[in-house]
Parts: C-alpha cells; structure tokens; sequence
C-alpha cells in the first residue's frame, strides 16, 4: 500500500484564527489536486506559536459545532488532515494540540506531554501539561503524532512504538537558532538527527512538518523532512520559505526492513519494565 | 588559549536577517525603512540588508552630521549610498544641539555625545513619518551587551537586524555582502568627538570582548571558566560588571505593580500581535 503524504510548511498569524484558517482550507484544496491521502501542518497551524496572553482567545474544541474544525471536518472526506491548534478542555485547560481528522471524524488529539519552559521557551506558564502518548489506527495503519518538544524526549516516540505506530507525524514551530560556520542552524541539524534516528531505531517512518515565518525577533526554519523505515530520507522541504512538500510512503518497506532488521520484534519490554520498576522505585 | 570560533555561514544569516526585516515591516503595514548612515560598519551593514529585504527605493539613509563629525564619516556614507542606490538625505544637527550645549559652557563630551545621538533620533523618527518608513536599528550585540551607547539615542529603533552578530561577526558579514573596505577596515568610532575610537574608550579590543562575551553569554561560562580559559582576570571582572550595570539600557522602564494585571509582568504579548 502507499500513502501521498504532504506537509505543509507555512507561515501563521499570530492570533488570528480565521487568516490561518483559510490559509489551511486553501492548502487543502492545492494538496487534494495533487491527490493527496493525508496532509499535515505544522503545530499551532491554526494560532501561531508565541501566543503568551492570547492563549485563551485562540482556543476552540475540535468538533463538528465548532466553526473552526468544522469546514476542517468537511474537508476530511477527501483527505486525512493533521491540524494545530489549542485545545480546550471542558474545565477550561488549554493544551497545545494536534488533531487527526478523517472522514469527517476526529479520529485522535494528541495533547503536547512535554511544554520547553527555558531559554526562549515558556509554554509551561501557558498551557496545560498532556498526559498521554497513544497511537491510533487509521485507514493507512497505525500512526502516532508528537509535538515539537514531546520528541526531543526519548520516551513519547519509543512509547508510540510500543504503542503500535508504524507512521510517526511530528509538527514543531521550531524558532531558529545556533548560527555557526555550518550551512544549517544547530537547531535544524538537531532535529534532522533525531528524527533521522528515530526512523532507524523504530523501522518506522518519520515524518516532521515545521513550520516558517517569524514572530518578532524568532524565525521558523521549515525543513520538512520525511524519512523511512531504513533512515532514508524520502522528502526535504525547503528552509526558510512556505511549501508543501509531498512524499509517497511505500509502507511495504515497513515489512522489508523489519524482515532484514527485527528491532521491534527484539525488543524487551519486560526488561525495560522491570528495570523502570526498579529504577523508579529507588526513592 | 582555547580556540574561539566566531564565524558565521553569511548566505544563512544574510537570508534569515533579510527575511526578518521584509516580514517585521511589512506585516506591520509599511513597507519601507529608514536608516542612520553613520559613515561606520554597523548602520552599513543594517542599510545594505534593508535594501535587500525591501527594494533600495524603499530605504532611506540619512546622513547626520555635526560640526565636529569628521569628513570621513560623510564620505564613507556617500560611497555606501552610492554602491546600494538607496534614497538619501543629509541633515545636520548642529543647530539642533548647539541652543543648549551653549547654555552651559562646562558641558562634558558625554552629555554632549548623547545630545547628538538624542537629535538623530529625533530627526530619523521624523524622517520615519514622512517616508512612512519604519527606523532599521544599528546596534550590534557586543554593543549591547556593554551598555556601550545612548539610551533612546543610537539605541532606538523599530526594528534591530544585527542586535545578535558580535562585532566580528559584523565584519565578516559586511565583507560578505561587499560593503566598501574603506567602511569595514577603519577603526570603530562613534564619531562623537574628533578622534574618538571605540576601542581607546572601552579599554580593549572588540575582537577580545566578542571572544569573551561569547564564552560567557553564549556558552554559559563562569567568569571563573572564562579566566581558566585564558582571559585575564582584570578584563573578565571589567566586562562582567559593565554587561551588569548596564542592563537597565536593555529594558523597558519598569512600571511598578499596584494592580491584577500590569503591562510587562502579566500583560504579555508580542509585537506581533494580530500580524
């Protein structure tokens, strides 16, 4: 089976939901031209990314009422969409978010688990904490989705693993940063390792759409990557600049490379268990 | 000492600072920058990226000099203008800072060196409404970090492309983007009185403070790391307390908290609010 994957690398609005929704549908109508299964944007597509006081203001529920996920959900007939925005519980928590939609359907939301409150970073004075990391089926196989910060972390992609995800998506608004003599910011070639990494370690395919444009002095770099069960990179965006960036995942290369490498099948989950169960209980 | 490598891939910084000036003005509703061409390396390198970013019809750069201001400063400028075809304008502020250097006789270089910087931003803001351009700040960050300059003088703008390069790394960027040498190799100087040089005022070299600096912002340093490194301790306490003192230059003036919700503590947004 193959899937038409296309990220979408684009710039937002910081705080005007109706401008990055447009934005969205009109990609959507580029990527479904193009015969796209599923298109994902980057995290808070919806909202733009330094969103400190406007948190609050920017929230919506993805449901079918909701004007914002609404014409999303429509859309999601012709082809399965990842979408950011900020989420907001029914007691009024805000949680930095990714939406899977398909079918007209919120099949998962994944909550961001870890919120960078450091350096440039301050999510965690904003947003409300996630406390989960599951994967969930989808008409391609089981995929997982992570949220900048949540894979820099080893743990949320080796639990998606566990968990059943063949298809990692990861979305990040990752700010530039560490200009050297190198051709790539430092953060970027951070980035571009790990997720490299990650394809190789889990045999699984990695896709990470990031996001461009600038907030004040922060500029977002892109670099959409895509890479497959062997570590191959299958797509790489452009830096610097909005593109939708298509890639077409063969996953029957999961079966070939796990047949040749069965890291998954080796894999002892009871030993990382008990040895958690001792580590953790250490006091 | 250890090894310091301040250099930079110029084509990545070229794009990012160009892209940053092009998206900071134009998402605000303007769509061109004005300029203060001070004949020196910095306001070079901001008005080159600005014609880049914008179109070299859409900047404006004005020369403003004093009496004093040596030709140089004014030729260095003209070459600039001239290489990039921006717009330009020359306004001298002499009569504007003469009325009170003459009230009092006794005046020292600083008070009057900060006069002439307080007057040139008067006249760029000015010239910013009427080219409906917004001010392209010119302050690297070794300057900054110093506190080596006029508050709401040279140190106002709408918009600084070049606050994060080191003094060096200005000098490899403006190499780069083939601003004339006779600009890049002259020694630093704020021009404020005849023969005033940055370094002789500082009392070192940017070459020593950016190697320094970078260890201890960039790289987390101690001073104590920094004086193992090789610095000499003299200098290192010297640069420790100046980038201390002069923090309040960095700042907006804080407001004193009486309420739930005070602007700069718990009424946070950017700029770029709405854009």
């Amino acid at each position: 089976m193959r899937l038409q994957l296309a990220l979408a690398q684009i710039n937002t609005k910081l705080g005007d939901v109706q401008a990055n929704l447009d934005k969205h549908l009109g990609l959507i109508d580029k990527a479904k031209k193009q015969k796209t299964d599923l298109l994902v944007f980057p995290e808070l597509s919806l909202t733009g990314y330094v969103l400190q006081d406007l948190v609050s203001y920017v929230a919506h529920r993805p449901t079918e009422e909701d004007p914002v996920f609404k014409p999303l959900l429509a859309a999601s007939h012709d082809l399965d969409l990842v979408v950011g925005f900020v989420d907001e519980d029914s007691r009024h928590r805000f949680f930095i978010a990714s939406a899977y939609l398909s079918g007209g359907k919120v099949l998962h939301v994944h909550h961001k688990v870890y919120l960078p409150t450091y350096g440039l970073f301050d999510e965690g004075r904003f947003f409300a904490w996630g406390d989960s990391v599951k994967a969930f089926d989808t008409r391609f196989g089981r995929m997982g989705m992570l949220i900048c910060e949540d894979f820099w972390h080893a743990s949320p992609p080796y639990l998606l693993w566990l968990d059943g995800a063949d298809i990692m998506l990861f979305s990040s608004a990752s700010p530039g940063r560490g200009l050297g003599d190198n051709e790539k910011l430092e953060s970027a070639r951070w980035v571009e390792r790990i997720n490299m990494a990650y394809a190789s370690m889990f045999t699984s395919f990695v896709a990470h759409a990031n996001r461009v444009g600038y907030e004040d002095g922060l500029h977002f770099w892109g670099g959409t990557t895509v890479f497959d069960p062997n570590g191959e990179e299958l797509a790489h965006g452009p830096y610097n600049e909005e593109a939708l960036t298509y890639a077409e995942l063969d996953l029957n290369q999961l079966r070939r490379t796990r047949a040749r490498l069965p890291l998954l099948r080796d894999e002892r989950t009871g030993l990382v268990r008990s040895e958690l169960d001792r580590i953790l209980s250490r006091g | 000492m250890a090894e310091i490598n301040l250099t930079i891939n110029t084509q990545l910084a070229r794009e990012i600072l160009t892209g940053f000036i092009q998206s900071e003005i134009t998402r605000v509703g303007f769509s061109r920058a004005v300029v203060g061409l001070s004949g020196g390396i910095d306001s070079a390198l901001s008005c080159v990226l600005a014609a880049q970013a914008l179109g070299p019809e859409n900047v404006l750069a004005v020369r403003m000099p004093y009496k004093a201001s040596s030709r140089d400063s004014l030729d260095h400028a003209q070459l600039l203008i001239d290489q990039l075809g921006v717009q330009s304008k020359t306004i001298e502020v002499t009569d504007m800072v003469e009325p009170l250097i003459q009230l009092d006789p006794d005046m020292s270089k600083v008070r009057k060196g900060n006069l002439m910087a307080r007057a040139r931003m008067i006249v760029l803001y000015d010239q910013s409404e009427a080219f409906k351009g917004l001010v392209v700040g010119t302050s690297n960050k070794t300057e900054i970090l110093l506190g080596y300059s006029t508050m709401f003088g040279d140190s106002a703008s709408a918009i600084n492309p070049i606050g994060d390069l080191y003094k060096t790394q200005v000098r490899q960027l403006s190499r780069a983007l083939n601003i004339p040498a006779p600009i890049v190799d002259k020694p630093p100087s704020a021009d404020l009185w005849a023969g005033q040089t940055d370094e002789d005022e500082l009392g070192f070299t940017y070459e020593e403070a950016d190697k320094l600096l970078y260890l201890l912002v960039d790289q987390r340093y101690m001073p104590q790391e920094a004086i193992e490194a090789g610095f000499d301790e003299r200098f290192v306490n010297t640069v420790v307390a100046r980038v201390r003192r002069f923090q309040f230059k960095r700042m907006l003036p804080p407001i004193a908290k009486i309420s739930n919700r005070t602007i700069g503590y718990d009424f946070l947004y950017l700029r770029d609010w709405g854009t």
